[in-house]
C-alpha cells in the first residue's frame, strides 16, 4: 500500500513539472526579448529535469517494468495527476509570469519541506531541484514587480492574469488519502502548512505590487483524481504524438 | 554560420598609409580591436556578415523549436531545449560583438524585421518530421562548424572570440543530430523512411549554406584579404561533402545526388549541380517558410512591446527612487 501511495505521489510531482515545462517550452523563439527566449527555455529545461527525476522515483518504486517515457507519453488524461493550473494554455506574457510566480512559490516551499523527507531518494531530488527553483522564484518575483510597478497597461494585464489564475491556486495544496498517510510517515510534505506559508508570502508580494486579490469565485479542483480541464487532452495529443503514431520504437 | 558570402564592400577614399598599416596588421595576424582604426568598408562588411550570422541564430530557433513540444522522449526533449537555448545564446554573443562596431541591437533587429537584413536560407525550409531535427543537427550544424571553425581566426577580435565559444557548442549540436539519425536509421522501417526523407529534403539546402559558387561570389576576394574569410565557398562546401558522405554511408542512407561519386584525382567527391535558382529564390524571400518565419518574429516582437516598455519605465522609476534616496 505504501508503495502505491508513493507511486501516486511521485506522479503528482512529476506531472506537475512536466505540464509546467511543456507550456513554458511553447515560448521558445517567441519571447519579448532575446534574453527572455534564453531564460524561458532554460527554466523549461530545469523543470523538465525535475519531472524526469520524479518519474524515475516512480519507476523505481513501481512493480511493473514501466519506463519514464511510458509514464510521460503513454498515459491518457485521466492518468495525469497535476493540478489544473499547470495545464492551462500559455496565454500572454503576464499570464505566463503570474502562473510561473505561483508555481515557483509553491515549488520553493514544497521542495524545501521535501528536502527533509525521511525517504532519502525523494529528499535528494528535492534538494537538487530546490537550488534551481530558488533562482526561478527570485526571477519570477522580480518580473512580478517589474510588470506591476511600471506602465498602466502592464499593471492591467497583470491584474487580469491574477483574476483568471487565482482560483486555480487552492488546488495546489490538496492532499488525498495516500498523501496524508505519507505525510504521517515523514515522507510527504504537510500541504496545509505549505498552503499557509504560500498565502502569507504570495499575498504580501501581491499587495506590495498593488494587485488586488479577487474575493471569491469558482475554485478549480480534480487533478489529483485525474479529472482535468479540456486543455490537457490537447497538450498530450501534441506531446505524445510520435510515441502514439509509431508505437514500440526507440528514439 | 550563415553569412553565405553575400556581403559586399565598397572601396572608399581613406588615407593610403592608414590602409597599408591596417593591411600590414592583418597580414601579421594581429587582431583588430573595436578601438582600432579600420576602413569603413571593413566595418560595413563585418556588420553585415556578423548581423546575418546573429539573425540566423535567432530565426534558427523556429524550425527546431517547432519540435520541442513533440520530441519523442524526455531525454530528446531536454537535449533539444538545451540546443535551441544555445542557439539563442549564440545570437546574443554575436549581436554584442556586432555592437562593438557601432550599431545597436535595436537597429539590427529592425533591419531583420523589415526584411532589409538577410539570414541563412536554410531556416526557410520547414521541419515536417522528427527526423528533420536529426538532419538539422547533423547537416546544418555540421555545415555551420565547417564555416565557423576558420572564423575563430577571423581578423576582428570580438568576432573571433565569440566564434571560439560558439564552436564548442556546435559540435555538441552536430553530435546530437547525428545520434538522432543513427537511432532512426537502425529503427523500424517507418523510422528509416523518415530519416531518408529528411536527408533528401535537407541535403541540397545544406550545400547552399556555403553560399554562391566561387565564380559568382564577387566579394570573397576582399574578405579573404581582410581575413574575415579563410576559405572560399566552394572549398568549404567540398570539405563538408567529403566529411558527410561517409557518415551517410555509415547510417545506410543515400545522398540524394545521382552524380555524386568519388574522384581519385582530387581525393574528394564530385557532385551534381546545385539548383542556384532555388537558392536565389529563397534568399530573395520566396522560400517555403520565409514569410512564416518573419511573421513569427514580428508577432513576438509586437506582442513583447508592452513588456519592453514596462521594463524601461520600471528601470527609470527605480533610478529615480535611488537618486531621491541619495
Ligand atoms: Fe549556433
Ligand atoms: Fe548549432
Amino acid at each position: 500500500m505504501e508503495a502505491e501511495y508513493l507511486y501516486h505521489y511521485f506522479l503528482r510531482l512529476a506531472d506537475t513539472s512536466l505540464t509546467m515545462s511543456q507550456r513554458l517550452a511553447e515560448w521558445c523563439g517567441h519571447g519579448p526579448y532575446l534574453e527572455e527566449d534564453v531564460a524561458l527555455t532554460n527554466i523549461s529545461l530545469d523543470i523538465m529535469g525535475h519531472a524526469n527525476l520524479f518519474y524515475q522515483l516512480a519507476v523505481e518504486i513501481s512493480e511493473t517494468d514501466v519506463s519514464v517515457d511510458d509514464l510521460a507519453f503513454l498515459r491518457d488524461v485521466d492518468g495525469f495527476r497535476n493540478p489544473l493550473l499547470t495545464e492551462l494554455p500559455r496565454g500572454d506574457f503576464a499570464y505566463t509570469m503570474v502562473k510561473q510566480y505561483f508555481v515557483d512559490s509553491y515549488s520553493l516551499l514544497l521542495y524545501r519541506a521535501l528536502s527533509e523527507s525521511c525517504y532519502q531518494p525523494l529528499a535528494d531530488v528535492a534538494k537538487k531541484a530546490l537550488t534551481e527553483v530558488q533562482y526561478h522564484h527570485e526571477r519570477s518575483h522580480e518580473w512580478l514587480k517589474r510588470l506591476c510597478m511600471s506602465t498602466e497597461e502592464a499593471q492591467q494585464k497583470m491584474q487580469k492574469a491574477l483574476d483568471e489564475l487565482w482560483f486555480y491556486t487552492s488546488e495546489l495544496f490538496e492532499s488525498d488519502e495516500g498523501m496524508i498517510y505519507l505525510q504521517k510517515q515523514g515522507i510527504a510534505a504537510d500541504m496545509e502548512s505549505i498552503r499557509e506559508q504560500w498565502h502569507s508570502m504570495v499575498e504580501s508580494h501581491l499587495i506590495q505590487c498593488q494587485l488586488i486579490l479577487p474575493e471569491s469565485g469558482w475554485v478549480a479542483t480534480g487533478g489529483l483524481q485525474g479529472e482535468h480541464s479540456e486543455h490537457l487532452g490537447y497538450m498530450l495529443a501534441e506531446m505524445q504524438f510520435l510515441q502514439r503514431a509509431y508505437p514500440g520504437c526507440d528514439w | 554560420m550563415y553569412s553565405q558570402g553575400l556581403t559586399d564592400a565598397k572601396g572608399s577614399e581613406e588615407p593610403q598609409e592608414l590602409l597599408d598599416a591596417f593591411q600590414k596588421k592583418i597580414d601579421a595576424e594581429i587582431k583588430i580591436e573595436p578601438r582600432d582604426w579600420m576602413p569603413e568598408a571593413y566595418r560595413k562588411t563585418l556588420i553585415r556578415q556578423m548581423s546575418q550570422h546573429a539573425h540566423s541564430e535567432i530565426v534558427g530557433q523556429l524550425p527546431e523549436g517547432n519540435w520541442i513540444t513533440r520530441a519523442p522522449t524526455l531525454k530528446r526533449k531536454m537535449i533539444l531545449l538545451a540546443k535551441v537555448q544555445d542557439e539563442a545564446g549564440h545570437g546574443l554573443y554575436i549581436y554584442s560583438a556586432t555592437e562593438t562596431l557601432g550599431v545597436s541591437r535595436e537597429q539590427l533587429t529592425t533591419e531583420l524585421l523589415t526584411g532589409q537584413a538577410k539570414y541563412s536560407s536554410i531556416f526557410n525550409y520547414p521541419t515536417t518530421s522528427w527526423a528533420d531535427i536529426g538532419a538539422i543537427g547533423w547537416l546544418v550544424d555540421g555545415a555551420a562548424i565547417m564555416n565557423q571553425v576558420p572564423l575563430c581566426r577571423a581578423s576582428y577580435g570580438p568576432y573571433a572570440r565569440s566564434m571560439v565559444r560558439i564552436c564548442k557548442e556546435e559540435s555538441f549540436h552536430q553530435r546530437q543530430g547525428y545520434e538522432i539519425m543513427t537511432v532512426l536509421a537502425r529503427g523500424s522501417e517507418a523510422q528509416k523512411i523518415m530519416a531518408q526523407k529528411a536527408l533528401n529534403r535537407f541535403w541540397w539546402p545544406s550545400l547552399m549554406m556555403f553560399g554562391p559558387s566561387d565564380k559568382d561570389s564577387k566579394h570573397s576576394e576582399q574578405s579573404m584579404k581582410w581575413k574575415i574569410k579563410r576559405f572560399s565557398n566552394d572549398d568549404l562546401r567540398q570539405k563538408f561533402i567529403d566529411a558527410t558522405v561517409p557518415q551517410a554511408e555509415h547510417l545506410g542512407l543515400t545522398i540524394p545526388d545521382p552524380e555524386l561519386k568519388w574522384n581519385d584525382d582530387k581525393q574528394g567527391y564530385d557532385h551534381g549541380e546545385i539548383n542556384w535558382d532555388e537558392f536565389m529564390n529563397v534568399i530573395k524571400g520566396h522560400g517555403p517558410c520565409n514569410h512564416q518565419r518573419m511573421q513569427a518574429r514580428i508577432k513576438a516582437h509586437e506582442e513583447g512591446a508592452w513588456v519592453r516598455d514596462a521594463v524601461e519605465v520600471y528601470q527609470a522609476n527605480q533610478q529615480k527612487i535611488k537618486e531621491e534616496a541619495a
